[in-house]
């Protein structure tokens, strides 16, 4: 410890030309007073869970030597009654770091994903980023529902960033997904801008599908929607990995369904296909315990949906820790490039919104249940958390992130709202590809409106 | 077409031409081709073109095809390429359209058009309407076909023709061939082209042999989707008609003209996008319109036509209301006099009985008369136009 203030200490005083002098604790400590804010650590609260590490003290560095050093960072040093804020560089970032993560239960495989994650310093700010700009996203969507701007069906996706994330850090773009209906965080994973995803909410032509597709029908390249009917793309994401292993590209699938489309008999016939024919297909259960007002038990005869494909071997996977869905689904994406056939994991997750923002989502679970997840199992909450304590980032790093997000967020509901509604020319366009122009009854016998492809 | 001046609508010669196997040796003039071997002709031709096409369904690799239709295709061209199924249209459709909108260009089998019943939602929901709900950015090129319609026997749940409900579906094409260069020519198509196409065929057409033409044994050989074909020229009613039927019409044409009374055969060929102004061009002809199919009246091809006709120019040319010919509106018999006759159906205003669709095939006179009788109702209720 005395070294360590010792070090820096010297260091201040060549930055700063003085003699270094000082040479015990107190002296050393008195000296960095003159540079940084030395403030007392408030002692933590007793209420929290393993979950949730003590937050860091604040931070105010007033020596303006010090302002030339970048983002200040805590560091304890003594029991929980002092603390030095001391400033750090950019380099003086933890790179990389291993993580424990929860143990996956398994079915019918003699293998499970590793229990512990690496995460590099890069990668944690990327997952950050992407997870906090889908639940702004989601947010804001919210609003302008609110607001009466999106109208029919919103399905919101926050609280389940993790799962989109994760899936997505552990696949590569030239992978295929498809998913339900509450597939704005995927069409964002899979590469769309935000403002596209709000403008297609808005209905406005600048939207992902030109404003006719709506909230349940986006796409991307290699992303399929969006599909409304429950249940229906489960065999569509089987025949895509058909395409896949047709075309012997090493790609794989990866076909979502939630836990009440779990009970879709098209789903047994896809997955008896699948490990029939040994298709590279990654079947994916985003279990949030709710299908739209019916929980789990009261519409599943049995519950272990990582189970339920039977002679398909499955994985159940916590599915609000990015770490842990990124493992597990490079394990399963594995499993499936090598010919082994199609895999189930079950990600158990958590929506905070109702089923859709016509459902207040009050009825059929109660205010603590949500409050409760929020507080301890927050995904994005989680992520930062581990990452400062591990010295892998800042908290101004994440503050800048946030706003820099709010910003996006923001712009981008700006163009949803401002940008206009697709021409009446566009209504009959789209029915056939490479088509030559046809002519397309309207409402009444006099009106031929042309459609082109 | 009318092989060796028989009527190929009757049972006898229905039965000996599904006797005949094997394709018909051509001649110098002209080759023969069953129904069956044009289709298996058509596929084996487009897989052998492209290798992103491929066929699955039940039972048609290893077992020929339930009615013989991919005979030969598995041992040609192997597993990857001709998949047999289980019994799950619902599952096998959605994969069907998943390997669609992944880059292949799937052949969707169904054993009949019935079980498409079971697949529906995929057909419509998920291949349908796809290419407009993503604004042109996936297409879903797809083809599903199998026979529709009745057959011989088989009961109500075997029966039901889905011409009308395909139809009506905006994103969908809808062909019916009728004879084997039709089903080379339209399946050829409907294979190349980048939509999804619902392809009905006959089960009672599978075994009848038509007279292929030069051009059809090109193995670039298509026809147009969309367009109908005038079998034949006539003056003074319009047949227009699809699928088995129209050997029904040429042959109660062929009655007719006994009597002095010429019909135009129009065999549609597509159902969806219909050929209207082929109609329009022969009703502005011959001033009287019966449509005939097979299926159920109600909502049918047949309705469809008449109130295209009605909001078209051809109406002021009508000298009498169109008139639909149809299966009776109820589920298929079994008994073979029930399948085979007829129901009354206003005895005091025609002389004949309007028929089901089986009674069709064992007797066309009474089409014939009806036709007839059209023609002379019409001419009296409208004193302006001159009997023809």
């Amino acid at each position: 410890m005395k070294n360590m203030l010792t070090t820096i200490s010297n260091a201040l005083c060549r930055i700063t030309g003085r003699n270094v002098g000082a040479q015990t604790v107190s002296e050393l400590l008195i000296d960095l007073s003159e540079y940084v804010n030395v403030t007392s650590l408030a002692t933590p609260t007793l209420a929290q869970t393993l979950r949730q590490p003590p937050k860091p003290p604040p931070v105010g560095p007033r020596a303006p030597a010090a302002a030339q050093l970048v983002s200040a960072q805590t560091d304890r040093l003594d029991g929980p009654g002092t603390s030095v804020v001391v400033s750090r560089s950019f380099a003086d970032f933890t790179s990389q770091a291993t993580f424990d993560i929860k143990k996956c239960d398994v079915h019918r495989l003699e293998e499970a994903p590793p229990l512990k994650a690496e995460l590099t310093r890069d990668q944690g700010l990327q997952y950050y980023r992407v997870m906090q700009t889908v639940r702004r996203m989601e947010l804001k969507a919210d609003q302008l529902y609110k607001q009466k701007i999106i109208r029919g069906f919103c399905h919101l996706y926050d609280g389940q960033e993790a799962c989109a994330v994760g899936i997505e850090a552990a696949i590569n773009p030239s992978d295929h997904l498809i998913t339900a209906y509450r597939a704005h965080g995927y069409t964002y994973t899979r590469g769309i801008a935000v403002k596209e995803i709000l403008a297609e909410l808005t209905g406005r032509k600048g939207g992902v599908a030109k404003g006719k597709g709506g909230s349940m029908h986006m796409y991307a390249p290699h992303f399929y929607g969006g599909n409304g009917i429950v249940g229906a793309q489960v065999p569509l994401g089987a025949g895509i990995a058909l395409a896949c292993q047709y075309q012997g590209n090493n790609q794989v699938c990866v076909s979502l369904y939630g836990d009440g489309a779990a009970n879709q008999g098209q789903l047994f016939e896809a997955f008896n296909m699948a490990a029939l024919w040994k298709l590279p297909c990654v079947f994916v259960c985003e279990n949030n315990k709710y299908g739209m007002g019916t929980s789990v038990e009261r519409a599943s005869a049995s519950t272990d949906y990582y189970k339920r494909g039977d002679y398909i071997p499955g994985i159940r996977v916590d599915g609000m820790d990015v770490l842990c869905v990124r493992e597990a689904t490079r394990f399963a994406a594995d499993h499936c490039r090598s010919g082994k056939g199609p895999i189930i994991m079950e990600l158990q997750t958590y929506r905070y919104h109702g089923h859709s923002m016509s459902d207040p989502g009050v009825s059929y679970r109660t205010r603590d249940e949500i409050q409760e997840v929020r507080s301890k199992s927050d995904p994005i909450t989680m992520l930062k958390e581990r990452m400062l304590s591990n010295n892998m980032a800042s908290v101004e790093e994440f503050k800048e992130i946030d706003v820099a997000i709010r910003k996006e967020v923001e712009e981008a509901a700006q163009f949803a709202t401002s940008d206009p509604e697709p021409p009446l020319e566009e209504l009959c366009n789209h029915l056939f590809s490479n088509d030559l122009p046809l002519e397309v009854r309207g409402t009444n016998p006099w009106v031929q409106l042309k459609s082109v492809s | 077409a009318v092989s060796n001046g028989v009527s190929l609508s009757s049972p006898q010669n229905a039965v000996s031409s599904l006797g005949l196997r094997g394709i018909h040796k051509s001649s110098a003039a002209a080759a023969q081709m069953m129904v069956r071997d044009a289709l298996n002709q058509a596929m084996d031709e487009e897989l052998e073109r492209d290798e992103r096409v491929f066929l699955l369904g039940e039972e048609v690799a290893q077992y020929d095809g339930a009615y013989k239709v991919s005979r030969g295709l598995w041992k040609k061209y192997g597993d990857k390429r001709i998949m047999d199924t289980p019994i799950t249209e619902m599952g096998f459709t959605g994969i069907a359209v998943g390997a669609a909108m992944a880059g292949l260009r799937p052949i969707c089998e169904f054993m009949t058009f019935n079980f498409s019943m079971q697949a529906i939602d995929q057909v419509i929901n998920s291949a349908a309407k796809t290419y407009y709900m993503s604004a042109g950015r996936q297409s879903v090129p797809i083809v599903f076909r199998g026979p529709n319609g009745a057959s011989a026997g088989v009961g109500a749940q075997h029966s039901q023709c889905f011409a009308a409900w395909y139809a009506s579906c905006p994103g969908l094409k809808v062909v019916s061939p009728w004879s084997a260069e039709d089903a080379k020519g339209l399946l050829k198509s409907a294979i190349r082209d980048d939509n999804p196409v619902v392809f009905l065929e006959n089960e009672l057409m599978y075994g009848v042999p038509f007279e292929m033409s030069e051009e059809s044994q090109s193995k670039d050989f298509t026809i147009p989707i969309g367009k109908a074909k005038v079998e034949r020229q006539g003056t003074h009613v319009t047949l227009a008609t699809h699928s088995r039927y129209v050997s029904f019409c040429l042959d109660a044409a062929a009655v007719l003209a006994k009597e002095g009374i010429e019909c135009e055969v129009i065999n549609l060929r597509t159902i969806r996008p219909l050929d209207v102004e082929c109609i329009e061009t022969s009703v502005m002809k011959t001033n009287h319109l019966v449509t005939v199919e097979g299926g159920w009246p109600q909502f049918g091809v047949g309705a469809e036509i008449c109130a295209r006709i009605m909001e078209g120019p051809a109406f002021n040319y009508l000298d009498a209301p169109a008139t639909r010919v149809t299966g009776v509106d109820i589920p298929m018999p079994y008994a073979k006099i029930l399948e085979d006759n007829n129901v009354y159906v206003h005895p005091e205003r025609w002389a004949h009985r309007v028929q089901s669709s089986r009674r069709l095939y064992s007797s066309v006179t009474p089409l014939g008369e009806f036709c007839a009788c059209v023609c002379r109702s019409g001419c009296s209720r409208f004193t302006s136009s001159p009997s023809k």
